[in-house]
C-alpha cells in the first residue's frame, strides 16, 4: 500500500481538533538503554472510536500503551489522552484499563477487587454496588462474584479486567490484547461488550494480534512496526477496495485483456482476479466476458482483508488466502481461527 | 484524591491482606504461646530461686533481655519477610499495573504499604511486648528500669528494617533484598557490639566502628535502648556484683537510653530512605 493510499483512508483532510482527540501522541519516543521500543510514534485516536493498534512482537505496542497511561516516561516526544498531558494523573479518573499481564489480588473476591478499583478510581461511594453488580453482569462474572480470585482460570481473570477498565463509565478505555486468554464465547463477549461502549460514545484503544477481532470490532487502526506508525487506515476505507474473483474457461489469453478495462485483472489458474472494481460494474463485466465465448462458472465478492494489508505494510508476503471472502460470509460461519500476529514474524 | 488519602486506601488494603492471608493470626497465636512460655518458664525460676535478691535479679534481667533479643529477632524477620515481596514483585507479576493506572501516584502506593505493615508491626510490638514484659513480672515480680519504653524501642527498630527491605524492593528481587536486609540487620548488631567493647576499653577505632554502623543502618541504636530499659537498676548491678554498671552497659546483654541525637537520626534515617524508595520506584520500568 503505498503512503497516498493510505493518506486517502485516513479520512477527512480537515485535522480533528484536540478536544475531538481521545490521544494524540508526537514523535513519541522510549529507550531501554541502547534498545529502542518506540522510534517516534505519531498517531491521532479520535473521540468515541474503537482504535486499533496493531503490530508484530516488539513493534512497541505494549510500552505505547503503558506511556499513554503514564505508567512509563517518555525519553522524548510528547502526547495527550484525553486533552491533558501524558502522564497527568487526574485525568486517569477517566480512563479504564486492561492490563496484558493481567493479574489481581488472588485473596480477593472478584466482588472486592471491583469495590478496590471503585474506591481508587474516586467513584461515589454511592455508586458503588451498582457499578460493580454492572461490571460483574457485563462480563460474565455474576455467578462468581464471591469466589477469590486466585480460584479464577486466565480466562476468568481476564474477564474480571475487563469489568475493572470499565468501571466508572470512563471516556477511554485501553485493552491490551483483551482477548488473550478467552475461549471463543469470550471473544464474542468482548465484542458486544466494545461495541456497546462504542454506542455509548466511548473511546477504545484495542491493542492486539488478533487481526480478525480488529477487523470485527474496529473503526481505524494503525499499524506499528519498529517503533513507529506505518499506516493508519479506516476499516471503512479498507472494506470498500473490494474486489471480484470469477471462474471463467473457454476464454484463454482474453480474461485478463477484457477485466482490466474494470480493475487491475490477473488470472489464476480458472480464476479471474479484479482488484478494485465497483459493484456495479461486476455484472457488465461478466457480460463482456461471456459475449466473447466465456463460460462463467462462479462470481465471488472479495474485498482486501487487513490481514493482506499487514503483511503488505510489513514487507511480509502473505498467502493466497490473504485475500479473505466477502467478511459478511465469514461472519455468519462459525468462529472463524483468529490469525495470530505472534506467528507472523 | 489526596495524598493522604491515597496512601490510606493502599494502608487498608495491606491490613485487610495481612488479616486475610492470616499473618496478624500466626503472629497472635505464636505470641500467645511464646508469653504462656514465658511465663510458665520464669515461674519455674521463681520456683527454684525466689528473686528477692539483686543476685537474682540480675539473673533474670539477663534472661528477660535474651529474650527481648530474640522478640527483636523475629519482629525484624517479619519486618523484611513481609516488605521484600512488597513492591517489586508485584509490579513484575502485574499486580500493580491495574492499581498504578489508577489516579495514583507511585509514592503515594510505597507509602501506604509502608504505612500497612509499620501498623501491624508497631502495633504487635507494642501488645507483644507489653505482655512479656507484664508475664516475667506476674511470674518472678521483676520490673526492670524501664519496662513501659522498652517495646517502643523495638517497635522503631522493626520499623527501620520494614524501611530498609521497602525501600530494596524498589528495585531489587524480593529473596536478594531480604537477604541483604537480614545480613545488614546481623551485621549493625554486632558492629553495635564492637562499638560497645570500644567504648568501654576506649578504642576509637571501635567506637567508630560502631558510629559509621549506626549511621549506616540505626537499627542497634534502637535495640540498645530496648536492652537498657530491660536492664536492672545501677543498685541491682552492684548488688548483684557487678563492680562497674558503666561497663556493663556496654555488655551484648545490656545498653541505655540512645543520646537524643541518635533518636533524631533514626527518624530521618527512616524518612531519607523512604524518599530514596519512592526515587528508586518513580524511576523504576513497569
Amino acid at each position: 500500500m503505498s503512503s497516498t493510499a493510505l493518506g486517502r483512508a485516513e479520512g477527512p483532510t480537515r485535522a480533528p481538533a484536540t478536544d475531538e482527540l481521545a490521544i494524540e501522541t508526537r514523535e513519541l519516543r522510549k529507550e531501554f538503554g541502547r534498545i529502542v521500543a518506540l522510534a517516534g510514534l505519531t498517531m491521532t485516536v479520535p473521540r468515541g472510536e474503537v482504535f486499533g493498534f496493531l503490530g508484530p512482537n516488539g513493534a512497541g505496542k505494549t510500552t505505547a500503551v503503558k506511556l499513554l497511561l503514564g505508567l512509563s516516561r517518555p525519553s522524548a516526544g510528547e502526547g495527550s489522552v484525553l486533552g491533558a498531558p501524558l502522564g497527568d494523573v487526574a485525568t486517569r479518573r477517566r480512563v479504564g484499563y486492561l492490563p496484558e499481564l493481567f493479574r489481581y489480588q488472588g485473596w480477593m473476591t472478584a466482588r472486592e477487587v471491583l469495590g478496590l478499583h471503585c474506591e481508587l478510581a474516586r467513584l461515589p461511594r454511592a455508586d458503588w454496588d451498582r457499578e460493580v453488580s454492572g461490571a460483574l453482569d457485563l462480563v460474565g462474572l455474576a455467578q462468581r462474584s464471591d469466589d477469590r480470585t486466585g480460584t479464577f482460570s486466565k480466562g476468568m481473570q481476564q474477564r474480571l479486567g475487563l469489568g475493572v477498565a470499565f468501571l466508572g463509565r470512563p471516556e477511554l478505555v485501553v485493552l491490551d490484547e483483551p482477548t488473550s486468554a478467552l475461549d471463543p464465547v469470550g471473544r464474542q463477549d468482548v465484542r458486544r461488550i466494545i461495541a456497546s461502549l462504542r454506542d455509548r460514545g466511548v473511546s477504545v484503544f484495542l491493542n492486539s494480534h488478533l487481526l480478525t477481532e480488529v477487523e470485527r470490532v474496529c473503526d481505524r487502526v494503525a499499524i506499528v512496526d519498529h517503533g513507529r506508525v506505518v499506516a493508519q487506515l479506516a476499516m471503512a476505507d479498507l472494506q470498500r477496495e473490494q474486489g471480484t474473483r470469477i471462474r471463467v474457461s473457454g476464454i484463454d489469453g482474453l480474461a485478463e485483456h477484457v477485466a482490466a478495462r474494470y480493475g487491475p485483472a490477473r488470472v489464476e489458474g480458472e480464476w479471474l482476479n479484479v482488484d478494485a472494481i465497483a459493484e456495479a460494474d461486476v455484472p457488465a463485466l461478466v457480460r463482456d466476458l461471456v459475449e466473447r465465448g466465456g463460460a462463467v462458472h462462479a462470481v465471488v465478492p472479495m474485498r482486501h482483508s487487513l490481514e493482506e494489508r499487514f503483511m503488505s505494510l510489513l514487507g511480509v508476503d502473505g498467502p493466497d488466502a490473504a485475500k479473505a471472502p466477502d467478511a459478511a460470509d465469514a461472519a455468519d460461519a462459525a468462529e472463524p481461527a483468529s490469525t495470530d500476529l505472534k506467528a507472523t514474524r | 484524591m489526596s495524598s493522604l488519602e491515597s496512601i490510606v486506601i493502599i494502608a487498608r488494603l495491606t491490613l485487610r491482606e495481612a488479616f486475610r492471608r492470616r499473618l496478624l493470626w500466626a503472629l497472635v497465636g505464636l505470641t500467645i504461646v511464646i508469653i504462656a512460655l514465658t511465663w510458665w518458664g520464669f515461674s519455674r525460676i521463681a520456683d527454684v530461686s525466689p528473686v528477692t535478691g539483686p543476685v537474682e535479679m540480675l539473673a533474670v534481667s539477663q534472661v528477660l533481655v535474651m529474650l527481648a533479643f530474640m522478640f527483636s529477632f523475629v519482629l525484624a524477620m517479619t519486618a523484611v519477610f513481609a516488605a521484600s515481596p512488597a513492591i517489586g514483585p508485584e509490579i513484575e507479576s502485574g499486580l500493580l499495573l491495574a492499581i498504578l493506572a489508577r489516579p495514583i501516584r507511585r509514592s503515594e502506593v510505597l507509602l501506604g504499604r509502608w504505612l500497612g505493615l509499620a501498623v501491624i508491626l508497631v502495633g504487635y510490638a507494642i501488645v507483644a511486648g507489653y505482655l512479656e514484659v507484664g508475664a516475667v513480672g506476674v511470674a518472678t515480680g521483676y520490673l526492670p528500669t524501664d519496662p513501659a519504653i522498652a517495646p517502643l524501642y523495638l517497635a522503631g527498630e522493626a520499623l527501620v528494617l520494614l524501611t530498609l527491605a521497602m525501600a530494596f524492593s524498589t528495585r531489587i528481587a524480593s529473596v536478594a533484598g531480604g537477604a541483604i536486609a537480614v545480613v545488614a540487620y546481623g551485621l549493625a548488631w554486632m558492629a553495635g557490639v564492637m562499638g560497645g567493647v570500644g567504648e568501654a576499653f576506649n578504642s576509637d577505632v571501635l567506637r567508630g566502628a560502631g558510629v559509621v554502623s549506626r549511621l549506616i543502618l540505626p537499627s542497634d541504636v534502637l535495640w540498645r535502648g530496648a536492652a537498657g530499659a530491660l536492664t536492672p537498676t545501677e543498685d541491682v548491678l552492684r548488688g548483684g556484683g557487678v563492680a562497674s554498671p558503666a561497663l556493663y552497659k556496654f555488655s551484648p546483654f545490656s545498653g541505655s537510653a540512645p543520646d537524643p541525637v541518635w533518636l533524631a537520626w533514626c527518624l530521618v534515617w527512616i524518612v531519607g530512605a523512604l524518599a530514596i524508595g519512592i526515587v528508586l520506584l518513580r524511576r523504576r520500568e513497569v
